[in-house]
């Protein structure tokens, strides 16, 4: 799946919204913990991921749980993860 | 009217789901019913078939008051529907909302002439606290719909909120998918409010606290899931809470309750899971069974209470089940949580962050995944040695973690 950039950070926000709908990206720090500012618990950690690998096709394993803790980090995870196809 | 929750007076009832003629069968939905904590699927506790609704949509009726009446085997339900006509009287349970007497209006002679319908519409005056006067102008709530709750009563500031709410069902289609009033969170507060002070006022805690060495677990966790699609993954919560109601084996007498001056064993494994709420409040209901799940469907059950709990569709058992309560805050980072018991249960057990630490293993230090467990329990009902041997059997069976599967 070929996407840009910013259509893979709307496509996570996306997720993350649909678990957490009020949830406000406005004040959300991208390069700081995302699920601190948001309140999202492990099992709703766990539902974003569902959603996001029927989206856009990454299966994120447990053991990159680890890159995927700030925004900004997510995105360059998921941006190389779907580079490497 | 079921009690659902340790301090809960009265609810008001928002829908029924059933009508006159239809067969029930025990555990059946069949109303929702709106309390402090949110909306509830009220679980009827007996089958038949429904012979009269009593109480209608918007009413706020007391604890242990007659909601509806249901015929049981070899009963007609219309004879019995028929008979209710003329010997129960229309507002029997009280008339809608604003003339209810709450269950501490009902006593005494004043109370006797405030009953239902004898109430003459008071002119001009209305008793009422200036808090209650206050809350009534920001939530918008005409005071002649609130009162009055009993000739000598005074409207409260929680007479005010319940209409207020009670407005807002009556207007909505579905108020469980609306945005929730702004004083529901006052609501939840008062209720967390009361059960808290109750326990702190009536429970003696102890508290213990042990540290666990989680490495064996995550390893075989990882293990796990390592094959399996996000969707099958589990968590080290849920190997936790499986590990508690396996471990509450070996001492019963923390799964349970304190009621009337005696502990009353709990008849299963229910454990009352804390929940946090978005927004702001915290409900624990009910997992049922625990120690008998496996830790797939113990996964599935605990997502699917987790969804239930947030869009506000517990039911009545979940609310009014659990024989002992964990709240794990380890997701919020802190090491180590010391819990309020929840009353009338006898017990809490508190789970932490995991985090890595210099851990003694084998006679030589090593980074190891490790997490503070506690226990906070009512020495009503139980000691020291027997909370710590709890403690103790939850740690062993974390070291092998196969059994938890």
């Amino acid at each position: 799946m070929s996407m840009s950039r910013d259509e893979v950070r709307k496509a996570l926000i996306d997720c993350i919204l649909a678990v957490a709908p009020e949830a406000n990206f406005a004040e959300v720090r991208p390069d700081r913990p995302v699920r601190e500012q948001l309140d999202i618990d492990s099992f709703d950690f766990l539902t974003i991921l569902q959603h996001l690998h029927e989206k856009i096709g990454v299966n994120v394993q447990e053991s990159d749980y680890g890159k995927m803790i700030t925004l900004d980090g997510s995105v360059d995870y998921l941006v190389r993860r779907l580079a490497e196809g | 009217m079921p009690s659902l929750g340790a301090d809960m007076e009265d609810g008001t009832l928002t829908g029924w789901h059933v009508e006159p003629g239809q067969n029930v069968a025990r555990g059946q939905v069949i109303c929702v019913v709106e309390t402090q904590k949110g909306a509830v699927d009220v679980e009827i506790w007996q089958a038949g078939t429904l012979a009269k609704l009593i109480a209608s949509p918007g009413q706020r009726i007391p604890v242990g008051q007659l909601m509806a009446l249901v015929a049981t085997d070899g009963e007609d339900w219309k004879s019995i529907a028929a008979a209710a006509a003329t010997t129960v009287p229309p507002g029997a349970l009280g008339a809608p909302r604003p003339e209810t007497p709450g269950p501490e209006h009902v006593q005494g002679p004043a109370a006797a002439a405030a009953a239902p319908g004898a109430v003459p519409p008071t002119p001009g005056r209305i008793k009422i606290s200036p808090a209650a006067r206050r809350r009534a102008e920001e939530l918008g709530v005409e005071l002649a719909a609130v009162g009055p709750p009993g000739m000598h009563a005074v409207i409260s500031i929680a007479d005010v909120e319940l209409a207020a709410t009670a407005a807002t069902a009556a207007k909505t289609a579905s108020p469980r998918t609306t945005a929730k009033p702004p004083d529901r969170q006052a609501a939840m507060r008062e209720a967390i409010a009361a059960a808290m002070s109750r326990s702190k006022r009536e429970i003696p805690h102890y508290y213990l606290a042990t540290g666990i060495n989680a490495e064996r677990a995550m390893s075989w966790l990882e293990k796990r899931n390592e094959a399996l699609p996000i969707g099958e993954r589990a968590l080290f919560a849920a190997l936790e809470l499986k590990a508690v109601a396996l471990a509450l084996r070996e001492t019963p007498e923390l799964n349970g309750f304190y009621e009337a001056g005696a502990f009353r064993p709990g008849t299963g494994m229910h454990l009352g899971v804390a929940i946090s709420l978005r927004g702001g409040g915290l409900v624990a209901p009910a997992l049922h069974d625990v120690d008998k799940l496996n830790l797939a469907d113990l996964m599935a059950q605990m997502k699917e209470l987790l969804r239930r709990a947030r869009s506000g569709q517990l039911r009545s058992s979940e609310i009014s089940d659990p024989t002992i309560t964990v709240t794990n805050l380890g997701d919020l980072g802190v090491e180590t949580v010391f819990g309020v018991i929840y009353p009338p249960q006898v017990a809490l057990v508190g789970i932490g962050r995991l985090q890595v630490k210099p851990w003694v293993i084998d006679g030589a230090i090593a980074p190891a995944r490790v997490l503070h467990a506690t226990l906070s329990a009512d020495h009503r009902v139980s000691d020291g040695m027997r909370g710590a041997r709890f403690l103790v059997e939850l740690e062993r069976l974390l070291q092998q973690p196969e059994v938890l599967a």
